[in-house]
């Protein structure tokens, strides 16, 4: 059976081979560290194909975290899955990274009714998404301060940056989660799924959230004026 | 056909604001594809890092597809794959190191980290032009201004000088929005200087006191090296002098004279070097190699040195991939090493580290 390759580096540098059909996790790879997504990823690919024997034409596809994650290392991750699929010719999926987050919340023993996951955002903000207990989306992604989060269980890293805030918020983050970040095996069965209800994955825009930041410099508007 | 002294090179450069895609057999150039962000850092008046790095996400597939229908090859029949690794803008290079490491994955093909700099003065090799075996080379744009000492293109580069704070090309861009003349600046300044008086104001010429410069036995530090930011100051000054009297800025004059300030010092310092290092041949690279006011100079005081000059065409001066993809084949034909896939960017890479060595 032909297997997906999954991407994702809105958090670090994360890599999974899966099975198209029964959506097991036939390796992975992801980087202890969040700032090495450049050095890492195209390894970390050469050497999952490389025990799997797996031929990069032969792929069913490419699935790929298209973020929010700080952006630097998330276009790592995109570029290369956009050119893996020029070359190799097989379809590239963009599947938004904080779904990862959601699927490891939907294979814990308690699903809460609705839940929010996050991720850090830097800039003292987290990027945020709140689903039901079946893992449908109900509001997000969203970058804010934790201040802002609904009064709700918050799983993921993004849960123990801000804990004072997140209790006036009444929200409160999730023991268990909170070294959680987005990895690729739970980002590919998360497309695998929605790929196969029909949901369109072609997009592959990163979610950057933020404009780029850019003022335009005060000499500029002057002239303007 | 492709031979081992003319391998079949893909090129790639995304240092700063152009996504640029070569391809080059040997010496002979046969696509050079380049997509620009400049459009939409003009309101910025600079180039804004963030901005680029967006824009060479989305430019990188189509670049490439391009260059590959230009140049009528396919991906199999590339022999080697070089990318810029360094100098340049940090979260510019990764998304184009990024993007070769997985094109010469999925394609089987070696990966060379090369230099920008040092590809720059790649460019002299194509399409006929012979360079001497030992040459120099100044390099001046909006992100560098370098003189080189090139001994072998492949294993032995020397940075001569360099700017200390400023490059030639950032001096334009700050001195064009003093001015009022839009971006980028050196064509705006160039243009503006055309119908001004060069003498009208003496503005400095950075590091050219006696104690900087010393003598050629005794050199002093900055001897070879630029500094554009007093330049700056002065012009500002000057500027300001005009508003506080209430008198129009005589923006023609002013233009001309920095014109002359930068072009002056640094084709004075280049044409010293050459002759102190005994280099007979003088390649100049960079966008700002555009501007009409230093090749005139240039060519002026190297033709009474005995040096010769050389300006590749306009397109191969500004950063584009051909440049790296000639130096990736002037690698290939060398027997270099590749990179392999871990290496990482260096947004600082000196000269001296012409193609990156494997990490172990
Ligand atoms: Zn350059």
């Amino acid at each position: 059976m032909p297997n997906y390759l999954s991407i994702d580096t809105s958090a670090h540098a994360s890599v999974a081979l899966i099975d198209s059909q029964t959506g097991a996790v036939l390796g992975e790879r992801t980087s202890p560290r969040g700032n090495d997504q450049t050095e890492t990823l195209a390894g970390f690919v050469r050497d999952l194909l490389a025990e799997h024997q797996q031929v990069g034409a032969e792929l069913a596809g490419i699935i790929v975290g298209v973020g929010p994650g700080p952006y630097t290392g998330l276009r790592v991750g995109l570029v290369a899955a956009r050119t893996f699929g020029f070359v190799w010719q097989v379809p590239v999926h963009g599947v938004m990274s904080l779904h990862a987050l959601a699927e490891r919340v939907l294979d814990t023993e308690h699903v809460p009714a609705e839940f929010v996951v996050a991720s850090d955002a830097r800039r003292k903000e987290v990027y945020w998404a709140k689903y039901d207990a079946s893992g449908e989306l109900l509001d997000g992604p969203h970058v804010a301060t934790a201040a802002t989060l609904p009064a709700l269980p918050v799983y993921g890293v993004g849960a123990s940056l801000y804990p004072e805030q997140l209790a006036e918020a009444g929200a409160h983050g999730v023991e268990e989660s909170l070294d959680w970040i987005a990895q690729a095996a739970e980002l590919g069965w998360r497309g695998i799924k929605d790929l196969a209800k029909g949901v369109d994955l072609s997009d592959t825009s990163p979610q950057y959230l933020r404009e780029s930041d850019a003022q335009v410099p005060a000499f500029m508007k002057k002239d303007k004026a | 056909m492709s031979t081992p002294q003319h391998p079949l090179v893909l090129g790639i450069e995304s240092s700063c604001d152009e996504t640029g895609i070569g391809i080059v057999r040997g010496t002979q150039l046969l696509a050079n594809t380049v997509s620009s962000s400049m459009d939409e850092h003009v309101r910025f008046g600079g180039v804004i890092p963030e901005i680029a790095a967006r824009a060479h996400l989305e430019a990188f597939v189509p670049t490439l597809e391009q260059a590959l229908a230009e140049a009528d090859v396919t991906l199999e029949e590339i022999d080697a794959i070089a990318v810029t690794s360094g100098p340049g803008l940090a979260g510019a290079l990764m998304v184009g190191v990024a993007a070769a490491k997985a094109l010469a994955l999925a394609t089987g093909k070696p990966l060379y980290g090369i230099n920008h700099l040092v590809a720059h003065v790649g460019v002299g090799v194509l399409e006929g032009s012979v360079l001497p075996p030992t040459f120099g080379a100044l390099l001046v744009s909006g992100g560098h201004t370098e003189i080189l000492k090139v001994t072998s293109l492949t294993n032995d580069v020397q940075l001569l000088g360099a700017t200390i704070d400023d490059a030639a090309g950032e001096a334009y861009d700050k001195t064009a929005r003093l001015l009022g003349l839009g971006y980028p600046g050196g064509p705006a300044i160039d243009k503006a200087a055309k119908d001004g008086d060069k003498k009208a104001f003496r503005f400095p010429r950075g590091l050219s006191l006696p104690k900087f410069v010393g003598s050629a036995e005794e050199p002093g530090k900055h001897r070879n090296n630029f500094s554009f930011s007093g330049l700056k100051t002065a012009v500002a000054r000057c500027v300001e002098h005009f508003e506080a009297a209430g008198e129009p800025i005589p923006v023609a004059d002013i233009s001309a004279s920095f014109q002359e300030a930068v072009v002056d010092v640094i084709t004075s310092k280049a044409v010293r070097a050459m002759q102190e290092n005994g280099l007979k041949t003088l390649l100049l690279g960079g966008g700002v190699a555009a501007n009409t006011r230093l090749r005139e100079l240039l060519a002026a005081r190297c033709a009474s040195a005995g040096i010769t000059l050389v300006v590749p065409p306009f397109s191969l001066c500004t950063d584009n991939g051909g440049m790296v993809a000639a130096l990736g084949a002037q690698l290939v034909a060398a027997g270099a090493e590749p990179s392999g896939l871990d290496f990482a960017t260096d947004s600082s890479q000196p000269v001296t580290n012409i193609v990156l060595e494997p990490r172990s």
